[in-house]
């Protein structure tokens, strides 16, 4: 005991932020002891809900006779819509389009119609399988080409964003060029699919526990189907096993029906789908065809961008609107068009309904930009990275009056450094001399052909909705000293706890094991954000401190008071407080004030200042602040398969002043490799019932070990503070390094291009499956010899 | 026959009267045991987040393997011990070297994947001493993480060892008194037990598995239960009763019979490959791809020919070698009926083959290739390591002392309904010489073999032109010595020198 006290006292001279701590659950996780949904104890008389999914993609349910599923082994209860004692929607925009259970229209296939609860998972997943249900069937539209083809109905307006008389920009230009790009959707695959469990209490009370990134959505979303208020629900998630946006809307419908089936049955009851199921309901990653003009001259100068950027969003709005907003906030990744005009088509079809995942639409934007720079190097005959320094936000020339750092969307890139970030990585990772080399062996390799490229990154921190930007945190110290923290923010994995929590400790001047990391929950922390857009820990880290702040400002004033000394003179130091001249351990000035019946919790609260957006105008100054990145990939790859390795990868990664370089390290080399996977082998295919025919792991290909780069060699970007006062002026870190990887698609891009003697642009879509690779080699390949 | 079901989970013993035959391992230890450390990504055998570590008696020896939980029936662990995550930390709290390298590594994230890795890992040590990055990742190709980029936990495999030396392994020291354990639960009587209305036998002998047959002809046979697994998780089939080929250590061994190898049907495909590897270093790679560690440890290659599979990897590679199937089935008399066929002509349609009621796959022999042989094999797949294939192509070629060429076998997966010979681009190389012209006739002929489909792994285009090219690579692989002629995987490792 007193060692553990001792322990308290003793806390890293430095303190705890910017070390490079391990992950606070890392000792639970390895040891199986890390609790999530499916793994806490089951309640008394706990029972288990299944969904029951049309089995067409489009048209009218006639009828649903669910008489097998009531008569089935086990099963204690059947729930459609009619049971819904509220509203059957659970619409995170509230367009009324997303209906719990369908009614009469089908729209995908999938789309849950029924839920069966029984005594055993098993039981009720049998039951589920039993339902009679008639379509009146109609065609459904599955792609783009096709919503297209039937009209381009739309799930949510349409963003415009328009800077200049594109027409005539283009017009004026020495060159100009058209083309197409596909850029394929991509699946979760969070390692824990989706789970809710739910728990009836007294009066109209639920408890959900649920592996969301959005409790407070969740908390709504389950009072409006069950006709209660907010106040009767509380919804906890402890951690989640990855979410990566998967968690951020697409929760809502299995806490909604676990919470509906344990009001009706009044038993705790617990929802988990199938990984196969799961992956036919939930939605995705937008898949997008960008369609572009671009503008350009012989010094491979871009004068004007042309852009439309068509998404599949499914069934329903859901985070369409959003996600197709922030593609084209990133049309011009880190480039400046002296004239530009970007439109979304976010287009309604018949599949699951598309949502967040990393990056939010900003990765398809920038890949789109990145295919512009192409397409004018090829044109110029210049070196891709050439094309990309010179058009860089910034520079030395001006243009027509502009300055060449106004965004499509009127904001200023005040805090440009991928001029800095990509000339110091070429330096590093010896870019120019490796890449003589490579197509020096490319000559002698007739089968084996490898690639390099050299890609920026710039990605927009804070929601796009301004009103998200805020984050509550609840901050308790107790008499032993010892504290318990709670915020808004959700962990799955990224270390938002941790960093948090170091945050804290700092502010105390405590170690890290005197702040005790408690659940996510609705009943701490209030109408809090979803813990989307990389903004976990900036927001919910200034609130956190906001909290502690207040504790300390009570304690400095009370310690003044009852030692005489003057406020100035109190300081938290690591491991003690200075009173004046004397230095008191932290536990003793808390039990003096308690004594002193000083108030010891406190909330927190933070609003991200700076940011506006007119989205009508297309003007504003949506982001706080930029964050920065660049990557180096070298691929190989085999032109008789189309069969490829990334074979090294070096990455220089703005994180701001670092909270934790270990998390951040993660966060970096974990969002490559996943962005690597979208862009290589994550391919989503549906068949022409519009089946989701990707909808296992056997089919659904995700990098494994052997796919990261051999040579992976990672770096944050030193001496790079954040300029504006973020917490501890670190930088976002969730989202952008995903981008890093659009390196992999033009490594392999440059690979392609070699066997046409690089004359001939490959346009190698997304993803670069080995099968589109070797399409790509032949069509460069027949173009070459044309 | 014995109606109690017994092994040892940790160093407890476990006794189980009546049990439902394909309750799976996972689920048994999260519902019933209420551990809950080992967790389901998926229950299909492919994320390995279900990773657990069963060690069991081989001709002897205590074998430890790394398998997954999501897709293995609980009485098929007869006779075994059974390690989890929850097995790993030591009486004083502290954690297994292999935690503690994941640990120190930053390998965990949102830590779901974490459990499978640590056991893949655990079982990787228990084997092996220092293995290299390649082996790590080769140990590690069944397990799924989405959040790491898996840089540190190929990191935490090469710590490990150095946080407490391999031979320090509790589980190491333990192996001969658990070894010991286990002697005493073989007992060479069928086990047989029931549950849920459904019956399950693990017989201990070949005849008594002839018998078993011969009296339900309708019994679901389960060897590795790599597919079978999938039909209770997936496709919710109720099996009734099911046949567990395991306990029969007649099937499992795989002999040099001086001119063939002789695999008894029960051999895993870790032992297939280590004995295939002799023959060419092209199946040891083929082998090294197939599915992940925890697939191989399980799956057998009489599951892998006599599931039919028109993408199976061992079938193209095991016809163009020219490998022949003994089938058995009991006869009257307590007798045991065998006959051999060629393996192509046991594949009919899809999904359809020549196995007789009564029978099953004994062996399979397969010739050694003359040394003037020339072979080569590919799989390619969308994702290079742990995938399906979308093409298979195996082939081998002889030629006279003129260079003609005399004998070939062009075998291919996945571009038919069942495993099957190019005969018409065969017949197009006999009599030339082996070269392009020769290659270009058999391209040429092609079409004529296959009209391959459209699917989620490969489009039939794709697949056409695959299947000429990989005779090119032939082509170019046993004739000249381009810098390199592949991208990945042993074979671009030994090309690198
Ligand atoms: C994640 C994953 C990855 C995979 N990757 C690959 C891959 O890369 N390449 C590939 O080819 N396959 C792959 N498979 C499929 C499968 O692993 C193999 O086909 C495996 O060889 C099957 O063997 P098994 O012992 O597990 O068969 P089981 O599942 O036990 O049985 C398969 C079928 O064969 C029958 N059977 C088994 N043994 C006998 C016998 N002796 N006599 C008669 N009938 C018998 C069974 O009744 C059943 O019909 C993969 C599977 C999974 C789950
Ligand atoms: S749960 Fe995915 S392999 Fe077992
Ligand atoms: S740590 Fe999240 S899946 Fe591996």
């Amino acid at each position: 005991m007193a060692d553990a006290r001792r322990k308290l006292d003793i806390a890293a001279e430095a303190g705890p932020v910017g070390g490079a701590l391990a992950h606070d659950s890392a000792a639970k996780h390895v040891a199986g002891e890390a609790v999530y949904i499916d793994d806490i104890a089951a309640p008394d008389g706990l029972l288990h809900a299944y969904l029951g999914l049309s089995t067409v993609a489009h048209g009218r349910l006639l009828s649903l006779d669910l008489a097998a599923v009531r008569a089935a082994p086990g099963v204690v209860g059947v729930l459609t819509a009619a049971d819904v004692p509220g509203v059957n929607d659970i619409s995170s925009t509230h367009r009324q389009d997303e209906p719990l259970f369908a009614t009469d229209r089908i729209l995908f296939h999938g789309q849950p119609l029924f839920a069966v609860v029984a005594g055993t998972r098993e039981q009720a997943r049998h039951a589920a399988t039993l339902a009679k249900a008639e379509y009146a069937e109609e065609a459904p539209l599955i792609d783009i080409a096709a919503a297209r083809a039937a009209g381009g109905a739309l799930v949510t307006d349409p963003l415009k964003l328009e800077r200049g008389d594109i027409a005539a920009a283009l017009a004026a230009s020495p060159r100009r060029l058209k083309g197409s790009m596909a850029i394929g959707g991509q699946e979760h695959f969070y390692l824990e699919s989706q789970v809710a469990l739910a728990v009836p209490g007294e009066d109209e009370d639920m408890q959900v526990f649920v592996s969301t990134q959005h409790p407070s959505e969740v908390q709504h979303m389950v009072g409006a189907v069950l006709g209660a208020g907010s106040h009767a629900v509380t919804v906890e998630v402890r951690r989640m096993g990855g979410g990566f946006g998967g968690k951020e809307t697409q929760a809502n419908l299995f806490a909604c029906v676990a919470a509906l089936a344990a009001r009706k049955l009044k038993r705790p009851v617990k929802l988990r789908p199938d990984r196969d199921d799961d992956m036919a309901i939930t939605g995705k990653r937008h898949d997008f065809v960008c369609d572009y003009e671009v503008g350009f001259d012989e010094d491979g100068s871009i004068h004007a961008v042309d852009a439309l950027y068509a998404a599949r969003c499914g069934w329903n709005a859901d985070l369409s609107g959003p996600v197709t907003d922030r593609a084209l906030f990133h049309m011009d990744n880190c480039y400046f068009y002296p004239a530009v005009r970007a439109r979304s088509e976010p287009l309604f079809t018949n599949t699951c309904s598309n949502t967040a995942f990393r990056g939010f639409g900003g990765p398809q934007g920038m890949v789109g930009a990145e295919r512009f720079i192409e397409e004018v190097a090829f044109a110029t005959g210049l070196d891709p990275l050439e094309v990309r320094k010179r058009n860089l936000y910034g520079g030395n020339s001006s243009t027509e009056g502009l300055g060449r750092d106004l965004t499509p969307y009127y904001q200023q890139v005040e805090d440009n450094i991928a001029g800095h970030v990509i000339s110091e990585l070429e330096r590093r990772c010896d870019y120019q001399a490796r890449r003589a080399a490579i197509r020096e062996a490319n000559a002698k390799s007739p089968v084996i052909k490898r690639g390099i490229a050299l890609t920026p990154v710039k990605f927009g921190i804070s929601f796009t909705a301004t009103w998200f930007n805020q984050a509550g945190a609840l901050v308790h110290v107790y008499k032993d000293g010892t504290v318990a923290l709670n915020h808004g923010g959700t962990e799955m994995g990224q270390g938002l706890y941790i960093k948090v929590a170091q945050v804290v400790a700092q502010a105390f001047g405590l170690g890290l094991d005197a702040v005790k990391i408690t659940a996510t929950t609705t009943g701490k922390v209030p109408n809090t954000s979803a813990t989307a857009a990389s903004s976990g820990s900036d927001l919910n880290g200034m609130a956190a401190l906001d909290a502690c702040e207040t504790i300390k400002r009570r304690l400095t004033e009370f310690a003044a008071k009852h030692w005489q000394e003057r406020p100035e003179d109190i300081a938290f130091l690591p491991g003690r407080v200075r009173v004046g001249a004397r230095e008191i351990a932290f536990r003793e000035l808390i039990q003096a004030a308690y004594m002193a019946r000083i108030q010891l919790s406190a909330t927190g609260f933070y609003t991200t200042p700076k940011i506006h957006w007119d989205r009508k105008a297309g003007r504003g100054h949506p982001f706080y602040y930029f964050a920065y990145g660049a990557a180096a990939a070298e691929v190989a790859i085999d032109t008789l398969t189309g069969e490829y390795k990334v074979e090294r990868v070096d990455i220089l990664h703005d994180c701001g002043q670092s909270l934790n370089p270990a998390i951040d390290r993660g966060q970096i080399e974990g969002g490559f490799v996943q962005g690597m996977g979208w862009l290589t082998t994550e391919e989503l295919v549906w068949d022409r019932k519009g089946r989701l025919w990707t909808r296992a792991p056997s089919t659904y290909k995700i990098p494994v070990a052997s796919d990261r780069p051999r040579i992976f060699n990672v770096h944050l970007l030193e001496n790079a503070p954040n300029r504006e006062p973020t917490i501890h002026r670190s930088k976002a870190v969730g989202e952008p390094p995903l981008m890093l990887a659009i390196s992999v698609l033009h490594a392999l891009s440059d690979a392609v291009a070699s066997v046409g003697d690089y004359r001939v642009c490959p346009r190698l879509d997304a993803p670069a499956t080995p099968e589109r690779v070797l399409d790509a080699v032949e069509r460069v390949r027949a173009e070459a010899a044309s | 026959m014995r109606k109690t079901l017994r092994f040892l989970i940790g160093n407890e013993p476990v006794e189980i009267e009546g049990c439902d035959p394909t309750l799976t391992v996972l689920d048994w230890l999260r519902l019933e045991r209420r551990m809950t450390g080992s967790k389901e990504g998926c229950a299909e055998g492919d994320c390995g987040a279900c990773t657990v570590v069963v060690g069991r008696l081989d001709h002897g020896r205590l074998r430890y393997e790394a398998i997954n939980a999501c897709i293995r029936f609980l009485p098929t662990l007869d006779g075994c011990q059974l390690l989890t995550v929850e097995h790993l930390k030591g009486g004083d709290g502290s954690l297994h070297p292999v935690q503690q390298a994941m640990v120190e590594c930053h390998g965990s994230q949102c830590g779901f994947c974490t459990p499978g890795f640590v056991m893949s890992l655990l079982a990787l040590r228990l084997n092996e001493a220092e293995p290299s990055i390649a082996r790590i990742e080769d140990a590690l190709a069944g397990n799924l993480c989405r959040c790491t980029g898996y840089e540190p936990i190929i990191a935490a495999g090469r710590r490990m060892d150095a946080i407490s030396p391999r031979e320090a392994d509790p589980f190491l020291k333990q192996c001969e008194t658990t070894a010991a354990k286990l002697a005493t639960l073989q007992d060479g009587k069928t086990l047989a037990l029931e549950g849920q209305g459904r019956r399950f036998y693990a017989p201990a002998t070949v005849s008594a598995l002839a018998e078993l047959i011969a009296a339900h002809p309708q019994a679901a046979l389960v060897a590795g239960a790599t597919d079978v697994g999938l039909w209770v998780t997936k496709g919710m089939k109720q099996l009734d009763p099911v046949v567990y080929l395991g306990r029969i250590e007649g099937l499992r061994g795989v002999s040099d019979e001086g001119d063939h190898l002789r695999f008894g049907a029960m051999a895993t495909l870790v032992d297939v490959r280590n004995a295939l590897a002799d023959l060419s270093p092209q199946l040891d790679e083929l082998m090294r791809r197939f599915g992940g560690e925890q697939v191989r440890n399980a799956g057998t290659i009489g599951g892998n020919i006599a599931n039919g599979s028109p993408i199976g990897d061992l079938p193209p590679a095991l016809i163009a070698l020219k490998a022949t199937l003994v089938l058995a089935k009991s006869a009257d008399g307590g007798e045991i009926e065998r006959r051999t066929l060629p393996l192509e002509s046991f594949f009919l349609d899809y999904r359809k083959q020549d196995r007789r009621p009564g029978e099953f796959v004994e062996a399979v022999s397969v010739p050694k290739l003359p040394s003037d042989a020339l072979f080569n094999v590919s799989k390619v797949s969308k994702r290079f390591d742990e995938d399906i294939s979308a093409v298979c192509g195996a082939f081998r070629l002889r030629r006279d002392a003129n260079g003609f060429i005399t004998e070939t076998r062009l075998a291919y997966g996945g571009m038919a309904g069942i495993p099957k010979r190019a005969k018409a681009a065969e017949a197009a190389l006999i009599g030339r010489p082996w070269d392009e012209e020769a290659v270009a006739a058999a391209i040429a002929a092609l079409p004529q073999d296959f009209t391959p489909l459209d699917d989620m792994r490969a489009s039939a285009r794709y697949r056409l032109t695959v299947a000429g090219n990989l005779l090119r690579r032939f082509l170019i692989e046993t004739t000249e010595q381009p810098a390199r002629t592949r991208v990945a995987g042993l074979l671009a490792e030994a090309a690198h020198g």
